[in-house]
């Protein structure tokens, strides 16, 4: 169980001159959910966006140190390959507003030019949307643009293109924070879920959030990581004691 | 059936997919490449291009500039039979058709603006005067020298008759009458998105001092839009200069300097049209590629001052 | 207060009279168009019929004939140019919108303005010395190269334009799927602003289909029936100029016909783009 999937070591990241992740060493365990917290502004997001390399999309934006997916350097590999292996789910749902909802799950899979039988394209739309717990509400509409779903709805069909393509990691930035409480819950409970077969990696500024879902718990202040340990053990006994003023509310 | 999707659920595919993506991504991979690099040379070749219609202008001109030197421009008369050249009619008459069209077009285009910018921005009215602007600006050309042809040019003479000018009908003002319809969707489309962005908090500080809608839109709405204004009538002082086929059909085809805005002449473009299939000997057709090539400078020149005060405009 | 009334009125009379101003002169702007609706159609409409559409001109003092060979070399000349310039403009637009500030992408969209303002006749002049020349011969595909350098900057705008608003999300979606850099622009981001991207490359086809300056001396025209883009090519403006400027009444009726067919043309393109922006576009 406590096999390690992912690890980075002396880990840096950077806007042009700007050193937004100082000096990252963590270890994510295999099977279990990480949370990733911290106040605004802290690298938290961006350190997320290092680990499938979606930080190098953005222009100027530069990163060094290792990031080991097993024991391959993520940044020795193809970035098609990493992301085909660490899928990922954005602050704000994004479904591909062209394609249906079916399309938008299999989207993977049709985009990349993999070619499915009508059955498996089938089996995957449902096993994916079943375990993001969309399957019910939206099996008579396949065919309706991904877009009519409420934002709930749409960041389960995000989380179900993601999941379609069997990643061994899912990394969600903020999955919650441009949705309702009601959305938020059942996406929460969702995580819970998915930890069985995969492993995840969610940001969260919400503390709350991070407590509730997550084994582990990563702390980022000012680009660095301050504080990682088990949840628990973290929020109720933190060693540093800027984790201790965050997790109190001294600081946002 | 039952069986079948329990038994899929318990054995995942996993397995096999990743192998086949492996596969795919290798491809995919090698096509990244080939398609960044195919992007670069579309964009160069863009680039390629304008340099290349400007090189050839220059080049085949070089006989013209050698032979005719700078005089050229100035020369007063035309004559290849006696191998004369003097672009000095041409150069006129071009002048004179644009800037006579572009009076007669600046208070019809700035109606439009100011009606469709801010009398009514909406409702049927306005639909109905967009899509007019919008069929003006699709009709070509040719068609409106073939309809100035017949109707305009014999209004033209009756009116040249009226006044004791010589009643050729075609000419320089007939000519000038078509370009001005042609050339009045540029402007009038430029000086409504204009209008449209003076911000409403300048009107409302204007109409809560107590100015009339005129007052509002001669101090306030003017002011703010003057640059952008005179970016439109440079636009479209541009398109006047090249337009080419109503121009000619309309226009008399002489070579001699007009001696009133009612008198038949030539633009540059026009001479273009028609002699350069005609232009047998190398001095002669270079000569008239000079002209192309000064019509693409000056072109050039009008196009690029007007859009940088435009982006000026809306960047601020 | 009574002093002051004169002057008000003075004002509020001014007020709408401009407005009044305003309304005659930008409703004036009908008048031309009506009347080249109504001439091309009541000479038009006369002319066309079935013979019209499937004989090439005859000599002239001979009645009938039409204008077959120049509906089939402007679909042709058309077609190719569009050929041509959609794909170019497609991805020199997608260079633009991608690499926004680029040195490259600078000089390209100068390139574009300039190319924008060029006066036809000046294009045609130039493809003359590219392909006629060299080869020896009028032909269709070199008028074809003259429309299409004129369509490029139009569909290369548009489809910038388009591209540009489609939010950096939806290509972040397509980059977390491992989708390669051609898949992301080409299946995603494509198709997010195909209306967009569609509607210019008809509207530049619009632009280009009345025009006749470039093809003087490129297609140069042809009285008779020719598919072979290597040889002289007829098109309906090249006609409508070559049988307007004749003193025969009988090429008159020939360009009155063509001058129609043309306009529909254009109309139905124009109407067409609208449609298209109106009803495909994708919700973002």
């Amino acid at each position: 169980m406590e096999s390690t999937i992912i690890s980075s070591s002396n880990f840096n990241a950077y806007f042009g001159t700007n050193h937004v992740v100082k000096n990252v060493n963590i270890e994510i365990p295999k099977n279990s959910v990480i949370a990733v917290m911290g106040p605004s502004g802290c690298g938290k997001t961006t350190f997320l966006r290092c680990i499938n390399r979606m930080h190098e999309l953005t222009p100027g934006a530069t990163s060094d140190g290792k990031m080991m997916l097993h024991d391959d350097d993520v940044y020795e590999m193809h970035p098609i390959f990493v992301r085909l292996k660490i899928g990922m789910v954005f602050q704000r749902p994004n479904p591909f507003p062209n394609l249906s909802i079916y399309d938008n799950v299999i989207a993977g899979y049709k985009l990349n030019g993999l070619r499915l039988s009508k059955s498996e394209k089938d089996r995957i739309v449902e096993q994916s949307l079943t375990r993001s717990a969309l399957w019910n509400e939206v099996k008579d509409s396949l065919h309706k643009k991904g877009t009519f779903l409420s934002g709930g709805q749409q960041q389960r069909l995000c989380i179900a293109r993601a999941i379609a393509m069997e990643p061994e990691v899912l990394l969600l930035d903020e999955p919650t924070s441009a949705l309702d409480p009601i959305s938020t819950a059942s996406i929460e409970e969702l995580l819970y879920e998915l930890k069985s077969t995969y492993t995840l990696v969610i940001v969260t500024h919400n503390m709350q959030q991070a407590a509730r879902v997550s084994n582990k718990t990563a702390f980022f202040y000012l680009g660095e990581l301050v504080e990682y340990n088990v949840t628990k053990e973290l929020f109720t006994n933190p060693k540093d004691s800027r984790t201790q003023n965050y997790i109190t509310g001294r600081f946002s | 059936m039952q069986e079948l999707t329990s038994q899929l659920v318990q054995k995942p595919s996993r397995v096999i997919v990743q192998d086949r993506k492996t596969k795919y991504t290798g491809r995919n991979i090698r096509w990244e490449g080939v398609f960044k690099r195919s992007l670069v040379i579309t964009a160069l070749s863009v680039l390629v291009l304008v340099v290349g219609i400007f090189i050839t202008l220059v080049v085949q001109s070089i006989p013209s500039i050698k032979a005719l030197g700078i005089g050229y421009l100035t020369g007063k008369t035309w004559d290849p039979v006696s191998d004369i050249y003097g672009a000095w009619p041409f150069l006129l008459g071009t002048l004179l058709t644009s800037f006579l069209a572009l009076i007669i077009s600046i208070p019809f285009s700035f109606a439009i603006a100011v009606y469709l910018g801010e009398y009514r921005p909406t409702g049927w009215l306005s639909g109905f005067l967009k899509n007019v602007v919008e069929l003006i600006a699709a009709v070509p050309s040719v068609i409106y020298g073939f309809w100035a042809l017949v109707t305009l040019v014999p209004l033209v003479r009756k009116l040249e008759s009226a006044i004791g000018v010589a009643p050729y009908g075609v000419g320089i003002f007939s000519a000038s009458i078509v370009l001005a319809i042609m050339i009045i969707p540029y402007a009038a489309s430029l000086g409504r998105e204009l209008i449209q962005m003076v911000p409403s908090s300048l009107k409302e500080g204007a109409y809560s001092l107590g100015g009339t809608q005129y007052e509002v839109i001669r101090d306030v709405v003017m002011p703010y839009t003057k640059s952008g204004m005179f970016a439109g009538v440079l636009l479209s002082l541009g398109r006047a200069l090249g337009e080419t086929m109503a121009v000619t059909m309309v226009i008399g085809n002489t070579s001699l300097i007009p001696d009133s805005i009612f008198s038949p002449g030539n633009t540059m473009a026009s001479v273009i049209a028609n002699e350069f299939t005609e232009a047998d000997r190398a001095v002669y057709l270079s000569a008239l590629i000079e002209l192309g090539l000064v019509l693409f400078l000056v072109t050039v020149v009008i196009n690029m001052i007007g859009k940088s005060i435009i982006k000026r405009f809306t960047h601020e | 207060m009574n002093k002051l009334n004169p002057r008000i009125k003075y004002r509020l009379g001014m007020s709408k009279l401009f407005h009044a101003l305003v309304i005659v002169f930008a409703f004036m702007i009908a008048i031309p168009l009506i009347a080249i609706l109504f001439f091309v159609i009541k000479e038009g409409i006369t002319k066309i019929n079935w013979n019209f559409l499937t004989n090439i001109p005859k000599p002239v003092g001979e009645v009938g004939g039409g204008i077959a060979n120049a509906l089939l070399g402007s679909l042709i000349i058309v077609l190719v140019a569009a050929i041509i310039a959609i794909p170019i403009g497609i991805f020199a637009g997608i260079y633009l919108s991608e690499n926004k500030n680029s040195r490259l992408s600078y000089w390209s969209r100068l390139a574009v303005d300039i190319l924008q303002g060029v006066p036809s006749i000046v294009i045609g002049i130039v493809i003359y010395f590219w392909i006629v020349k060299p080869s020896g011969t009028f032909s269709a595909i070199s008028g074809s190269m003259a429309l299409a350098v004129m369509m490029l900057p139009i569909i290369i705008r548009s489809t910038e334009e388009t591209l540009k608003l489609i939010p950096f999300t939806i290509k972040e979606a397509g980059f977390a799927l491992g989708l390669p850099y051609h898949k992301v622009i080409l299946k995603v981001i494509v198709p997010c602003g195909f209306s967009g991207i569609l509607s210019g490359a008809i509207l530049s086809v619009a632009r280009i289909a009345g025009e006749t300056a470039p093809l003087l001396f490129t297609a140069f025209g042809n009285p008779y029936l020719n598919a072979n883009v290597a040889k002289p090519m007829q098109s309906l403006p090249l006609l409508i100029f070559n049988y307007a400027t004749s003193p025969y009444e009988e090429w008159h009726n020939l360009a009155w016909g063509a001058s129609m067919i043309l306009l529909i043309w254009i109309l139905l393109l124009n109407i067409i783009t609208k449609l298209i922006t109106q009803k495909w576009k994708v919700q973002l």
